[in-house]
């Protein structure tokens, strides 16, 4: 009979979702239990706030207080890069391109999303660092500076195609209202089009730098490596997500380093979680206060 | 002329959450007839029709006390068969929805999961219910081409042969002519005259004028509460309640 | 400042960012096609390496990354794809659904190397899986998993209700009106999701470091036990292992070039897909 037949799928649905979601919990419980001898070991103020990251040291040292601020300085100038380059390019597309510049443009940004970080890493490897050695006269082009270009670069499509989406909810009823009131189209956009979007494109700037945060494979190859507290923009750096993937090839399985890595990775999870969670948090008043529901 | 009761509506009572959308409702629904359902917006009239079919069951957190009977048989008995109930009573939204289909995969649709396995039989019950729906003459040229591609008018039409394909009992229309222009109003109305020699009609309407061409019998429903119910003509002429006097001649609603 | 002057500086200066990203994008391209295309030959496509790296082609690169693909997308579409439908479709609307809902979209979130760890710690050692194919196709499938189900949920949420309402009018069950109605429907944009997914799978390099990837092999891989090479793995190591430099980051370059070719053909497509499905549909009035 259907009804048979009805509940049997209804079974396998549930249970095929109730496997993905145990997937995706284990993550994070993994990543508890393979940090937590770090934190009992080292101690979790010695570890955060700890200014030596010498792990394979006799004795070594675990602190990664210099791998954080290595992460927050390349974020922030990846940030300095991205929301201007990011929400200038939305406010183009939105604001003044015609619908063929449009219908070129998205698509431009679209690819350059897609662009698979290693990709950027390689092209600031052989061109962008060489590059800036040269121009700026340093003693080596893998830098801060060259991770946060790269990654600001990388950040852009984000930052761009969710303002482009917040911009582009706004209704034209607003943009009518000003104008008729004899603003010119440029104080329409600052007086009434941007501050409109602003939850919007607030959340795509938080998702934009979550994202430059935790990317790894273009920090690792670009931004020197040296896990010292930086001084300057322009000098070598560890963040935390190249530490990871250049140390877990040669920590041993059970060790302190191995676990300190785990624990790094927890960090960044919490992290990049809060990000997204003020992100979401954000954008749901933000739909609220337009009229979008839910 | 004997009436035969169809559709029996005993003490009804329906919530959304904690809100009372209706309220003790008794309500027959007369076989071979057009019953019309009228009241201002908000005073529940599509909520009561999309109980007959249980249509409301997709809608979390609403609960029924009382009950609706169809054929001296409870539907909301435990053990009914929902998808039973609403193959037998058939229902036409205010919105034209054809699927992203064929207009001839439109109607097949409903043969095909009703078990009509041969496709000779299929095109010959899709053919019928395009003419019994008079949209017949409009299509037959372009039975492979998407039914998105018709008119509002036409689409909804398509809805109602989709609807008659199934050989239901009753048919539900809510609001069928809401989003519909003048001319296609006019037709769809025609149609619903001829339909009642098969089948048992329940519309839900806002506006009076359709319900006094159309139907034999009207309910006028207000903030939940079914206010009167009789032939349409009586009801229309002389209205037993006040309030039913003054929604008619247009003081609220 | 005068009204007007200031309102073109301001559309000059907007003009001026989206010239700077493009430009930035033209470069990008512009390095690697010119500086890989010279290296690419039917040989490089072909052939195994040879004379530790020095000669021959990348040949089992390419092979991986495309087992690797295969393989995360073989154990992540149809578990992504049911976790939406069921949610979509099938869960009670509540506070606990809502809930994972939220945290599904933040997985999305997570940092690749996040995954990577993940892979290493449950696959690799704790199932003992080793450094293989296997463990880095599952890691890669979990790390994919929140945006193939974000994605196709989105697609479905995107199906009218009235469809569903008509077809359960008719009297269809919920599963033939999942079948038969809902996801012909959905059909384009849970593609268009997955074909990004794949881009996104098929350049990715951090989960598989330390899952799956392997500087040098001499030829295929034979079983999933067996590590691989994958393309981007292979060019981070080429840049930073190995003895011979110069010819080194001139298969490198070969490489991101193949890589570039592969993930953005998936992402034009998927691009193409989308436009394509919104000329097309129109959902009545």
């Amino acid at each position: 009979m259907y009804k048979k037949k009805e509940n049997t799928i209804r079974w396998i649905f549930t249970i095929l979702a109730f496997s993905s979601l145990f997937f995706l919990v284990g993550i994070t419980i993994t990543l508890f239990i393979s940090a937590w001898p770090a934190f009992q070991e080292i101690g979790l103020f010695e570890f955060i706030l700890g200014r030596e990251w010498y792990p394979t040291y006799d004795p070594p040292d675990f602190g990664i207080f210099p791998l954080i601020m290595a992460s927050f300085l390349v974020t922030i100038g990846a940030a300095i890069i991205c929301v201007p380059l990011g929400l200038g390019s939305a406010l183009f597309i939105n604001e003044l391109a015609s619908q063929q510049q449009k219908a070129l443009l998205k698509p431009i940004i679209e690819i350059l999303a897609s662009i698979p970080s290693i990709v950027y890493g390689f092209f600031g490897m052989v061109v962008v660092a060489p590059y800036l050695q040269k121009l700026l006269q340093i003693p080596v082009g893998q830098t801060a500076f060259t991770g946060s270009l790269l990654l600001g670069i990388m950040a852009t499509p984000t930052v761009c195609s969710i303002s482009e989406d917040a911009l582009s909810f706004v209704p034209n009823s607003f943009r009518e209202a000003s104008l008729a009131l004899g603003a010119n189209r440029w104080q329409t956009l600052t007086k009434v089009t941007i501050p409109a979007a602003g939850s919007g494109i607030s959340t795509g700037i938080i998702l934009g730098m979550s994202r430059a945060i935790g990317e790894t494979m273009t920090v690792l190859m670009v931004t020197g490596g040296a896990a010292i507290i930086p001084t300057s923009f322009f000098q070598p750096v560890r963040p935390m997500t190249s530490t990871i993937a250049a140390e877990m090839g040669e920590a041993v399985v059970g060790s302190t380093h191995y676990h300190a890595l785990f624990a790094i990775g927890l960090i960044l999870f919490l992290i990049t979680l809060i990000f997204n969670i003020i992100a979401e948090l954000i954008s749901r008043r933000y739909r609220l206060k337009l009229g979008l529901g839910r | 002329m004997e009436l035969n009761t169809k559709i029996e509506v005993k003490n009804l009572y329906f919530y959304y959450g904690r809100s009372q959308v209706l309220k003790d409702i008794n309500l027959d629904i007369f076989e071979k007839k057009v019953t019309a359902i009228i009241g201002p917006s908000g005073c529940g009239k599509t909520t009561l029709i999309r109980l007959f079919n249980r249509m409301n069951d997709l809608i979390p957190k609403t609960r029924l006390e009382g009950t609706i009977l169809l054929d001296k048989k409870s539907i909301y008995d435990p053990k009914v068969d929902v998808v039973e109930i609403r193959r037998r009573v058939g229902m036409v939204f205010q919105k034209p929805n054809p699927f992203p289909k064929s207009i001839f995969d439109n109607i097949s649709y409903g043969l095909e999961i009703n078990g009509v396995s041969d496709r000779r039989k299929r095109e010959e019950i899709v053919i019928q219910s395009l003419k019994k729906a008079a949209i017949w003459e409009e299509v037959k040229d372009r039975l492979k081409e998407s039914a998105l591609g018709l008119s509002g008018g036409q689409q909804q039409r398509l809805c109602i042969a989709r609807c008659l394909a199934v050989e239901p009992e009753v048919l539900l229309f809510d609001e069928p002519c809401a989003s519909l222009d003048p001319i296609s109003t006019q037709k769809i109305e025609e149609l619903i005259r001829e339909l009642k020699k098969e089948y048992t009609i329940v519309i839900v309407t806002h506006n009076m004028q359709q319900a006094a061409r159309v139907s034999d019998f009207t309910a006028f429903l207000y903030l939940g509460e079914l206010i009167e119910f009789g032939e349409t003509e009586k009801l229309f002429t002389v209205p037993q309640n006040k309030m039913t006097e003054a929604y008619l001649t247009g003081k609220f609603g | 400042m005068n009204k007007k002057v200031k309102q073109n500086l301001g559309f000059l200066l907007l003009f001026l960012c989206i010239l700077t990203t493009v430009i930035f994008l033209g470069l990008i391209l512009y390095f690697i096609i010119i500086r890989g295309y010279s290296v690419l030959s039917y040989e490089f496509l072909t052939q195994v390496p040879k004379k530790s790296m020095t000669a021959g082609g990348v040949a089992p690169a390419i092979v991986g990354t495309f087992y690797l693909t295969l393989g995360a997308m073989i154990f992540s579409l149809p578990l992504g794809v049911a976790c939406a439908i069921y949610l979509s479709e099938y869960s009670p609307q509540s506070f606990i659904i809502n809930i994972i809902r939220i945290s599904i979209n933040n997985l999305a979130g997570v940092p690749s190397v996040v995954f990577g760890l993940f892979g290493l710690a449950v696959f690799v050692k704790y199932f003992g899986f080793g450094v293989s194919l296997l463990s880095g196709s599952l890691t890669l499938g979990i790390m994919v998993l929140p945006s193939i189900i974000s994605a196709a949920q989105e697609a479905l949420t995107a199906v009218p209700q009235s469809y569903r309402e008509a077809s359960l009018a008719l009297g269809a069950t919920l599963w033939e009106t999942i079948k038969r109605i809902v996801l012909p429907t959905a059909f384009p944009g849970i593609l268009t999701g997955i074909i990004l997914s794949i881009g996104r799978v098929a350049g990715e390099t951090a989960p598989i470091m330390f899952t799956a990837a392997t500087f040098y092999m001499r030829g295929y891989p034979n079983s999933i036990f067996s590590e691989v090479m994958a393309l981007p793995y292979h060019i981070y190591a080429l840049m930073t292992e190995g003895v011979h430099p110069e010819v080194q980051t001139r298969i490198a370059y070969g490489c991101t070039l193949i890589l570039l070719i592969l993930v953005l053909s998936m992402s034009t497509l998927a691009i193409i897909l989308r436009q394509r499905q919104r000329s097309r549909t129109y959902y009545g009035t």
